[in-house]
């Protein structure tokens, strides 16, 4: 067996421990609850392409805040641009379960990493969608590719969880929509080419919002500084400014006033895709946390012998557990698209990005005063999965969606 | 224009990243709820046929076919997947439930190269479950074929290879007439990972599957394992009062004086 460590050394630096110590082969069960044997194998390569690309530059992108578009790229060849994008485009075609499972492998090596690709995935599936052909054919190819990035537009200054209350005007002139009005914590802002951006056309509510793509480049657009994170640090956020900005007919997605719709729909798969980075997230600390536990001696033993700590341990898979399984169902019930998909998915990102957070958190009280260094690399996990909570409808408009179809029956 | 024909073999092993263990009798290495994947050995193997493959496809100069045989239980399969999903061309599944031990798969690779006429077979220099490091070379034997083994480099000539071997004292040149065997070391190569689509597209290409005993080859084992065990703990290091002390201790305790 010689051989094991000269492979391990090569392939994936970080899991040099790992293959001595060896936390994967027996943690990584947990990940095997009900996917079948070829989303076991997606599910492999992410996790591999995770630990040799993702986990040991994860630290050092945080720190510079670094977006690592060649990365991101090589994941592209690999089908990761267009995960749930039709094959005629460049997309690998999958269904939302094995999206999701793939995020999860990917996030154990930079949550904010795959955040990002997961909302490049979500405009992706937007424009393949409710785009037209010659929007499809026009964008798609590059997004799959990862040679353009893609940014998703909702929220404004004014307008986080009433969405459907944003201000941003599209007024028809001739061949062009004009836009004015501005977005905040765009993802990708400044960065991205490809801009999905939601804008007022029609009336007040969300029945007078229409859904627009916007290039880098198109006269009148502008973006913020880029805004300093706790977390998502391999991301740049930025606020996109539109000031009569001319976008052409032509790149009006769906119908006017279908836009807020359109928004909705991709959100309902973006909470699917990052309460699956939330998982990866809680996997990777719970398996730094069964690492250092076992290493970790006081009163002249591990400290993995405590109860307190086994307990704890137990607490966290359980959690783990069942947050996988509601996301899970959740991306289930989307690929069949069911009627209850939208509360489902709702219910399972608030449990999972909440539940996930504290994992993450557990994990950093096993660690002791080492958790709070950076050079662990807990800390990362906890900073990067605590916007989950937040972003793609905060956990109380979560709330609001779930306890909506609990009343309306 | 050459058309070449490249068989490549490839056998499932536990992963490289797992810690292994050994099983409750102390008779093997526990491999049951152990997560499995390509010989890492054998990957190289199999990106190396696919990269003379392309090589040969983006000059213009020829074609080549690469064939990925495995001999084993029924989940070698999954291995087999793994190398079209790569980009072999197709997979032979040479089907056996009994232990297969090197010269048992040398014997059953010369039964697959008879009937496939592979004008290369590439094998891992060795698997990294057992590290035997036999099978190429019975297999050359076998056939008479000579052998160019721990490859670091392979540049394919007319009817030929010149394979550069890592040796111990440094780098061996060798040439070598084809048909001929290879076998893989460390660094000929970073194995690609296989695309989502190309996983996908995997599961549509061919995989036949021949039973071993009908082969007619004598696959019974040679050997016989008598005992596995893990390597003894290491044991704490000491401090030493004096110089005397040391030499003390290597003299009668370690006995290295």
């Amino acid at each position: 067996m010689a051989s094991l460590l000269t492979f391990a050394a090569r392939r994936a630096p970080v899991r040099l421990g790992r293959a001595v110590s060896s936390i994967s082969s027996q943690t990584r069960h947990l990940s095997s609850s009900p996917i079948d044997h070829d989303q076991k194998e997606l599910q492999s390569l992410a996790r591999a392409f995770a630990d040799n690309e993702f986990a040991p530059k994860m630290q050092e992108w945080d720190e510079n805040q670094h977006f690592p578009a060649d990365v991101l790229r090589k994941g592209a060849e690999l089908g990761f641009g267009g995960l749930y994008t039709r094959e005629d485009v460049g997309g690998a075609g999958l269904g939302r379960l094995e999206t999701s499972v793939i995020f999860e492998a990917l996030s154990t090596g930079c949550v904010s990493t795959t955040a990002y690709i997961s909302i490049h995935n979500m405009c992706a599936w937007m424009i393949d969608t409710y785009g037209n052909e010659e929007q499809r054919q026009k964008y798609l190819p590059n997004l799959t590719s990862m040679e353009h990035f893609a940014s998703y537009c909702l929220t404004e200054p004014g307008a986080g969880s009433d969405a459907g209350g944003l201000s941003t005007t599209a007024v028809k002139k001739g061949s062009h929509y004009v836009l004015n009005g501005s977005k905040a914590f765009i993802s990708g802002g400044g960065e991205s080419n490809v801009y999905l951006i939601m804008a007022r056309t029609g009336g007040s509510g969300a029945k007078g919002i229409s859904c627009f793509i916007v290039e880098k480049g198109f006269k009148g657009l502008s973006f913020g500084k880029k805004e300093n994170k706790l977390g998502w640090n391999s991301q740049p956020t930025r606020a996109v400014i539109m000031e009569d900005c001319e976008v052409p007919v032509e790149n009006l997605v769906g119908a006017e006033g279908q836009g807020f719709s359109i928004a909705m729909k991709g959100l309902n798969g973006g909470r699917i895709n990052i309460g699956s980075c939330s998982l990866g997230a809680a996997q990777a600390s719970l398996e730094a946390a069964l690492e250092h536990v076992k290493v970790r001696k006081q009163f002249n033993q591990p400290i993995a012998n405590f109860q307190n700590t086994q307990f704890k341990l137990a607490d966290m898979a359980t959690s783990l557990l069942s947050s996988r399984l509601m996301i899970r169902q959740a991306a289930n019930m989307l690929d069949q698209d069911h009627p209850s998909a939208a509360s489902f998915c709702a219910m399972a990102k608030l449990h999972a990005t909440d539940e996930c957070f504290k994992i993450c958190d557990d994990s950093l009280q096993l660690h002791g005063g080492y958790g709070y260094l950076k050079d662990y690399k807990v800390n990362v996990y906890l900073r990067d999965s605590r916007v989950h909570r937040i972003l793609e409808g905060t956990n109380e408009v979560m709330r609001m969606v779930a306890s909506r179809a609990l009343l309306s029956e | 224009m050459s058309n070449l024909r490249i068989l490549v073999a490839t056998k499932r092993v536990v992963d490289y990243a797992v810690k292994i263990r050994v099983n409750a009798a102390g008779s093997a290495v526990e491999t049951a709820n152990v997560k499995h994947s390509m010989n890492p050995f054998d990957e190289i193997g199999t990106e190396q046929a696919i990269q003379i493959k392309e090589a040969l496809a983006k000059a213009k100069t020829g074609t080549a076919e690469v064939i990925v045989v495995s001999c084993g239980p029924a989940k070698s399969q999954e291995t087999l997947r793994t190398a079209l999903a790569m980009g072999a061309d197709r997979a032979i599944h040479v089907e056996s439930d009994v232990e297969l031990q090197p010269l048992a798969v040398a014997k059953l690779l010369k039964a697959v190269v008879e009937k496939e006429k592979p004008d290369m077979v590439i094998l891992g220099k060795q698997a990294i479950d057992d590290d035997s490091n036999q099978t190429g070379q019975m297999l050359a034997g076998l056939l008479s074929w000579p052998q160019a083994t721990f490859a670091s480099k392979v540049e394919l000539g007319d009817k030929s290879m010149t394979v550069t071997r890592e040796v111990d004292g440094g780098v061996e040149t060798i040439k070598t007439p084809l048909p001929a065997i290879l076998t893989t070391d460390l660094r000929l190569n970073v194995p690609r990972y296989a695309s989502l689509p190309n996983i996908m597209k995997a599961k549509k290409k061919p995989l036949e599957k021949i039973v071993a005993s009908s082969l007619g080859v004598d696959i019974k084992p040679r050997l016989e394992t008598l005992k596995i065990a893990e390597p003894a703990k290491r044991q704490g290091g000491k401090l030493v009062e004096s110089v005397d002390d040391l030499v003390d201790k290597l003299k009668n305790e370690a006995k290295v004086l």
